[in-house]
């Protein structure tokens, strides 16, 4: 079996379109962003882990309603409540005010379910309390580790490629990042610490995927009359070239990333969900946006000095 | 050729030996999110800045020590107890019974301290003076929004005193002299319960002319034991603020505090804390404790925790004791009063601190503290995790189910799409398996739910590291290459990208491992060791099963790929 041998798509004529489509997500992640500032005060649905807070996760030995939990722990002045997977099981979000100990908010959120439906009828199944100092520091962090991780890998890129490549690369994983950023705003899904390990992790993916297809562009470039070749046919070329890579390897990962998110219960569905909504995006810019973006480059600053890395790479072949 | 193919052998038997060896002698750790636990934050609690940083720091590893040996006693295994930075200690308990136990014990402060109680008169003779820094620095508006002042009168009243407005409340404030007082006092004290309904007869009577309630803080005292009074349990909070205020502390007598008993004492039908009268100075702190252990008291069966003075404290116990009897002696726990019982007699280097009526535990975990000695500070929760055991045992379970249906997915497509070149690939993938598994043992790491998709996104790279291989070597054999070359030149041209793509992977979990912390990092770490498991495997094992398939037939034979 030999899925998309030979194919010969016109990958880098439809670039317009997908410029089209990229900027239309962009702007409607960014417009979510906005709303969500003026709606919930922040552009991203924080969870307790960035804005600092408590959380109780409980579970029901029997189906409960979310209005029931509403309504024993003061009805319209209630935390938010949200349900966790099944019927039985809620979480309950609650700031902390200054001066409290975060301890007393959750104690007291216990204690409130535990006047309403008597103590046995719930369990604490998890409970987790952020001072907001930590929080703030948190999202800092977060912030730092992607543009620590953007610096190093065009550095990287830079000197294993040349710096073209590198600059594409980055704005590929930039475009990645920030449309998943995007579409997290506009579904308000919470960012917790794991949804920030996935968004990480979605700047591996499109990193590894992009690199792939511009190893073949640099080896084809490098080959005899690579760079007397139309660069427009020769990047069109290697994406073709690498499509039953492409093809295999993003659909073994969606396929074990569904199994998880089906069959891996609620705890981390998020976090699932993020990273199937990475790996396709992934793939789709390092056709897309990452190879014409390389082109454009060229276009506009040329292609700079060529640096033969062949005989380098073979070497190491042997290893 | 034949010798190198040995040598390769060898280097893979011994790396899948060292790696089942670390597996099944250490075992993986589980993190708290899959077997239950506790994760706790805490940091030195300082909100006056009053530690200059070495000092600080001297205190965190101090507080280290001590909760490390406070964690082996109350008996949890393999506790991780760690410094992070200069001010924070993490500690991560798994497998608890009773997390709030657990809690208490770590982040108990144990400053003991034995204080001589003192007559309640040296208290009312200030009472005046305190009762107006109150009024002074919370002012009349302050007063009523607590409910601590009932009539719209009274704010014109306060102004009126503190601008020295020569009316009632200056006739009042004087009049409020020595002699006032101790009337004061003395109308003030008897039963608790009489004494509330003087207060409501007071109220009432003041409310009827209209006067100002001068004494925000005596309202709240009723007559209690020698040396202490009792404060409603309403009562406790606006008494917390009153004493909090600097204005107050400094109109407190010299050489004397005033602190709370721990328990709550119904009486009348109500429930009161008591409030003790003290010396400032401790003359015998827990420093000069030897030992202490958990015991019941012989009359009533009740908790009580044995301790032992060293021998310069016992000395100055004897000493203090001797010059006492007849007195109280408040022993002081963390700033509130676990008892003060009567001396009866010269007590050496033993005594005991009784706890009235709790359970056993609060002694056992008492004295374990006690033994283990007090944190050089308090320290304050930054942060919690717990997850119940039973949430963790879903997890794993849900975990495993996905865990083995992605592995299935992959081995049938691998196979399908490969044939005996995807089963090759499927038997370097059980081995990089089980390289990760005994790289996460080696290295001790936990394995957590985060951690568990970090590994099944590494099992992707180490897929994709085999579909790059076997399409070069499906492309070269398209070109018409003798099978053994094609499979040379197709690991030959796989390998930059390989290469790359695992460095620039192995660069974001190196950040992600430097930045992230407790769930972030268990995953940073499955990634980074699957990346160079999956590195090694696809390279060097696949290749090597790859040798190995080769010799086994004529060169002009094809592949099954």
């Amino acid at each position: 079996m030999w899925l998309f041998h030979g194919a010969k798509y016109g990958f880098i004529d439809k670039r317009r379109k997908a410029y089209v489509v990229s900027a239309a997500v962009l702007a409607a992640g960014i417009a979510a962003m906005a709303f969500n500032l003026f709606t919930l005060g922040s552009w991203q649905n924080f969870g307790v882990d960035f804005t600092g807070g408590a959380l109780v996760q409980v579970r029901f030995s029997e189906a409960a309603a979310a209005t029931e939990l509403r309504d024993a722990l003061g009805g319209a002045d209630a935390p938010p409540i949200t349900r966790f997977g099944e019927d039985n099981e809620f979480v309950v979000r609650a700031s902390v005010q200054e001066g409290m100990e975060i301890d007393e908010v959750a104690a007291g959120i216990a204690g409130q379910l535990a006047a309403a439906f008597g103590s046995g009828a719930f369990e604490v199944v998890r409970q987790e309390l952020v001072g907001p100092k930590i929080g703030e520091e948190l999202q800092g962090k977060a912030a730092l580790a992607i543009l620590f991780s953007l610096v190093l890998t065009l550095l990287y890129i830079a000197f294993r490629f040349e710096m073209r490549f590198g600059i594409a690369s980055v704005i590929a994983t930039m475009h990645d990042v920030l449309i998943v950023l995007g579409l997290l705003a506009l579904a308000r899904i919470e960012i917790s610490l794991p949804t920030v390990a996935a968004i990480l992790t979605i700047l591996g993916y499109s990193l590894n995927d992009t690199i792939v297809v511009f190893d073949r562009i640099r080896e084809n470039l490098n080959a005899r009359g690579g760079r007397r070749e139309d660069p427009y046919k020769l990047v069109n070329r290697s994406i073709n070239e690498t499509l039953p890579r492409t093809v295999l390897t993003s659909g073994t990962t969606l396929g074990v990333l569904l199994a998880l998110l089906v069959l891996g219960g609620a705890v981390i569905r998020d976090f699932t969900l993020v990273l199937i909504l990475g790996v396709m995006i992934g793939t789709y810019s390092s056709i897309f946006i990452a190879s014409p973006a390389l082109l454009e480059i060229q276009k506009r600053y040329g292609a700079g000095e060529s640096r033969d890395k062949g005989r380098r790479t073979r070497r190491m072949a042997t290893v | 050729m034949l010798k190198s193919f040995r040598g390769r052998l060898i280097v893979i038997a011994a790396t899948l030996a060292i790696s089942v060896w670390y597996f099944t002698a250490r075992g993986l750790k589980l993190g708290l999110d899959l077997q239950g636990g506790i994760h706790l934050v805490l940091e030195i609690d300082d909100p006056e800045g009053t530690f200059t940083p070495e000092a600080r720091a001297d205190a965190i590893d101090r507080a280290e020590r001590i909760i490390r040996t406070r964690v082996d006693e109350f008996g949890v295994e393999e506790p991780l107890i760690q410094k992070v930075g200069s001010d924070r200690i993490i500690v991560e308990l798994a497998g608890l019974d009773d997390e709030s136990r657990a809690k208490e014990v770590i982040n108990q402060q144990a400053y003991l301290e034995w204080k001589l109680v003192r007559p309640t008169t040296q208290i009312d003779q200030a009472l005046e003076r305190l009762d107006r820094a109150v009024v002074v620095a919370i002012g009349a508006e302050g007063l009523r929004e607590m409910g601590r002042a009932t009539t719209a009168e009274q704010s014109t009243s306060i102004e009126s005193l503190l601008f020295g407005n020569p009316d009632s409340a200056a006739a009042d404030s004087a009049g409020a002299g020595e002699g006032d007082a101790d009337a004061d006092a003395a109308g003030e004290t008897g039963d608790p319960a009489e004494a509330a309904e003087a207060d409501q007869e007071d109220a009432a009577q003041e409310e009827e002319e209209g006067e100002l309630d001068l004494r925000p803080f005596t309202n709240l005292l009723n007559t209690g034991d020698v040396g202490t009074y009792l404060v409603d349990a309403d009562d406790v909070d606006a008494a917390e603020q009153f004493m909090a205020l600097p204005e107050f502390q400094r109109a407190l007598p010299r050489e004397l505090s005033l602190q709370w008993g721990w328990d709550s004492i119904p009486r009348a039908g109500r429930f009161y804390r008591e409030l003790y009268v003290l010396e400032e100075e401790p003359f015998l702190t827990g420093d000069q404790l030897e030992d202490a252990t958990a015991n019941r008291d012989q009359q009533f069966n009740q908790p009580q925790v044995l301790f032992e003075l060293n021998r310069r404290g016992g000395r100055d116990f004897q000493r203090l004791t001797a010059a006492n009897i007849g007195n109280r002696i408040a022993i002081v726990l963390d700033g509130e009063v676990v008892s003060a019982p009567v001396v009866r007699d010269r007590i050496g280097a033993r005594g005991t601190i009784d706890l009235g009526a709790s359970d056993f535990s609060e002694a056992t975990d008492l004295a374990l503290v006690l033994r283990a000695g007090a944190l050089p500070a308090p320290l304050t929760i930054m942060e919690e995790r717990t997850v119940g055991p039973s949430l963790g045992a879903d997890s794993v379970e849900q975990g495993r189910i996905a865990g083995i249906v992605g592995v299935v997915a992959v081995i049938l497509i691998m196979l399908v799409y490969y044939r005996l070149a995807g089963l090759l690939a499927v038997v370097a993938l059980a081995f990089y398996l089980m390289l990760v598994l005994g790289g996460l043992s080696a290295l001790n790491a936990t394995l957590t739910l985060p951690g568990i998709a970090g590994l099944i996104l590494s099992i992707g790279m180490a897929v994709d590291a085999n579909v790059l291989i076997f399409e070069r070597i499906r492309e070269e054999l398209e070109r018409r290459r003798a099978p053994r070359t094609a499979v040379e030149e197709g690991f030959g041209n796989a390998v930059s990208a390989i290469v790359d793509a695992n460095i620039t992977t192995l660069i974001t979990g190196l950040i992600l491992f430097q930045f992230g912390t407790g769930p972030v990092r268990g995953f940073a770490v499955t990634l980074c060791i699957g990346i160079v498991a999956s590195f090694f495997s696809a390279l060097y094992v696949t290749r090597t099963l790859f040798l190995l398939y080769l010799t086994r037939k004529r060169g002009s034979d094809p592949i099954s790929i």
